[in-house]
């Protein structure tokens, strides 16, 4: 081991923690709530027996899968300028992962919803709901449920994922340790760092899921 | 409305026509119900029982047929909208074989739900109301419970006192006890009987033939999607003339 890793690790955490906390931590926040909003509609598109709209949401579905995530990002960061449209390095990134979340989530809370017994709508309407009182009220709380372990999933590779964004210039955990690692050559060092951070954060976000699940399973008989 | 002496039933259904697929359940049912009577519909599996149930409040929606509770009349051949089958579905509470409880809701909030969240009448009158049903079903001190700490039989009777919360003017009950343990049957099929004599309209689908020889006003046997008899039940039950109405009783009463 090099001499002077203590001194190094010790000098690179700050900037690092805060690659962290202002880029991979904000973008990851951003893009999983803006995704699930719009896995929601395409979910309630999906199911909605509108043939044109669940047309509209499985092509949209398959679009996402089936390309790659990274190149998603470049279109819209490095394709869009040449159609005139032009967006900052953070915005792009929080887009791209926004609408590809929101691809994958889908099929969780269709799924989700799916899974909540054709009676609870039954008995929510024989109580006078109506469609969007039922989901409000009676269906997406019980779908949540279903949805947490594989939306923590698609958190988890989301944490990842914003990793990505060092590509497009996104200033997040990533691109961090490239630019302090590039002038003094310690690659291994600040990766090995980096790395431990992702860890952290994907820890955390595990242990939560475990109490978040708990809290949901209070209502259902063992 | 009616000065008919005999009076003009609560309910009324005339030849209701369903179809799932190629299979035919009803053909053509007609059914009238005297308000504050208690109907019962009785037959084997597939005859048809249920779905009639089920389409008096339109959670089944047949190709033809009129259903007419009170002053709310919805011809199903002619296709009504969304808003109209919701009108008919608000004339009556609806108990299910599945309770079907909102399992993350409070006993009470399962019995404010319709009236808060829909009818949006004001919380302590409704809550207040909602307290009394609860006590009426005996369950006065699960109030603050969730569905699951309940027996059977409990959660059956929260599941009628949330549709008598909605103050619908018909009750429907399909299969109430069918799901249950047999030791929980009496607390269900008691609450049934008590508001048969507070004068409750009463349409249940049920294989409890006791219950509909003490409690019903008529029985209903239904077979292959019609009527096949009906009368009051010391003759539908006691006398059937039809043959396959005896052999049903006969199959029900001594299974072995």
């Amino acid at each position: 081991m090099p001499a002077g890793t203590g001194e190094l690790v010790g000098d690179a955490a700050g900037p690092l923690l805060q690659g962290l906390v202002l880029g991979t931590i904000p973008l990851t926040a951003i893009s999983f709530v803006l995704g699930v909003v719009l896995a929601l509609l395409l979910a309630l598109m999906r199911l909605s027996g509108v043939r044109a709209l669940a047309v509209i949401a499985r092509t949209y579905v398959s679009l996402v899968r089936g390309t790659p995530l990274l190149l998603q990002l470049f279109i819209i960061f490095y394709g869009l300028p040449s159609l005139g449209v032009t967006i900052d390095p953070f915005p792009s990134a929080v887009i791209a992962f926004t609408l590809n979340v929101g691809g994958y989530a889908s099929e969780v809370v269709r799924a989700a919803i799916l899974a909540v017994p054709r009676g609870q709508w039954e008995a929510a309407s024989t109580v006078g709901m109506g469609y969007t009182t039922t989901l409000r009220r009676v269906v997406l709380p019980q779908a949540t449920r279903v949805a947490v372990p594989p939306l923590s999933n698609t958190l988890i590779s989301l944490v990842k994922d914003t990793s990505l964004a060092s590509t497009i210039l996104v200033t997040e955990l990533l691109r961090k340790a490239q630019e302090l690692a590039a002038p003094t050559f310690e690659f291994f060092t600040l990766y090995t760092v980096a790395a431990g951070y992702y860890w952290v954060v994907c820890l955390v976000l595990s242990f939560s899921q475990a109490r978040l699940e708990r809290r949901f399973d209070r209502y259902v008989a063992a | 409305m009616s000065t008919d002496p005999a009076g003009s039933p609560l309910l009324s259904v005339r030849g209701l026509q369903k179809r799932f697929g190629t299979n035919h359940v009803l053909r053509g049912v007609d059914l009238d119900v005297q308000p504050g009577s208690v109907t019962v519909l009785i037959g084997p599996s597939g005859s048809g029982k249920t779905t009639v149930l089920r389409a008096l409040n339109a959670l089944e929606v047949p190709e033809s047929g009129v259903v007419r509770v009170g002053e709310v009349t919805v011809d199903y051949a002619a296709r009504p909208d969304a808003r109209r089958l919701a009108r008919l579905r608000a004339q009556s509470g609806m108990v299910f074989q599945g309770h079907y409880l909102f399992p993350h809701m409070s006993v009470l909030g399962n019995v404010t739900a319709g009236p808060e969240l829909v009818q949006k009448r004001p919380r302590d009158e409704v809550e207040a109301e909602a307290r009394v049903l609860l006590a009426q079903v005996g369950l006065a001190d699960k109030a603050d419970q969730h569905p699951f700490e309940l027996s059977g039989g409990q959660q059956q009777r929260v599941g009628i006192a949330r549709a008598l919360a909605i103050r619908p003017r018909l009750m429907l009950f399909d299969e109430p006890t069918s799901s249950l343990d047999p030791e929980l049957v009496g607390e269900v099929l008691q609450v049934l009987k008590q508001l048969a004599s507070k004068g409750w309209t009463m349409v249940v689908v049920t294989h409890e033939i006791r219950f509909a020889q003490q409690v019903a006003d008529q029985v209903l046997f239904l077979d292959g999607g019609v009527v096949l008899e009906s009368g009051p039940p010391r003759q539908v039950l006691a006398h059937p003339r039809h043959e396959r109405t005896q052999q049903f009783l006969r199959r029900i009463l001594d299974p072995l």
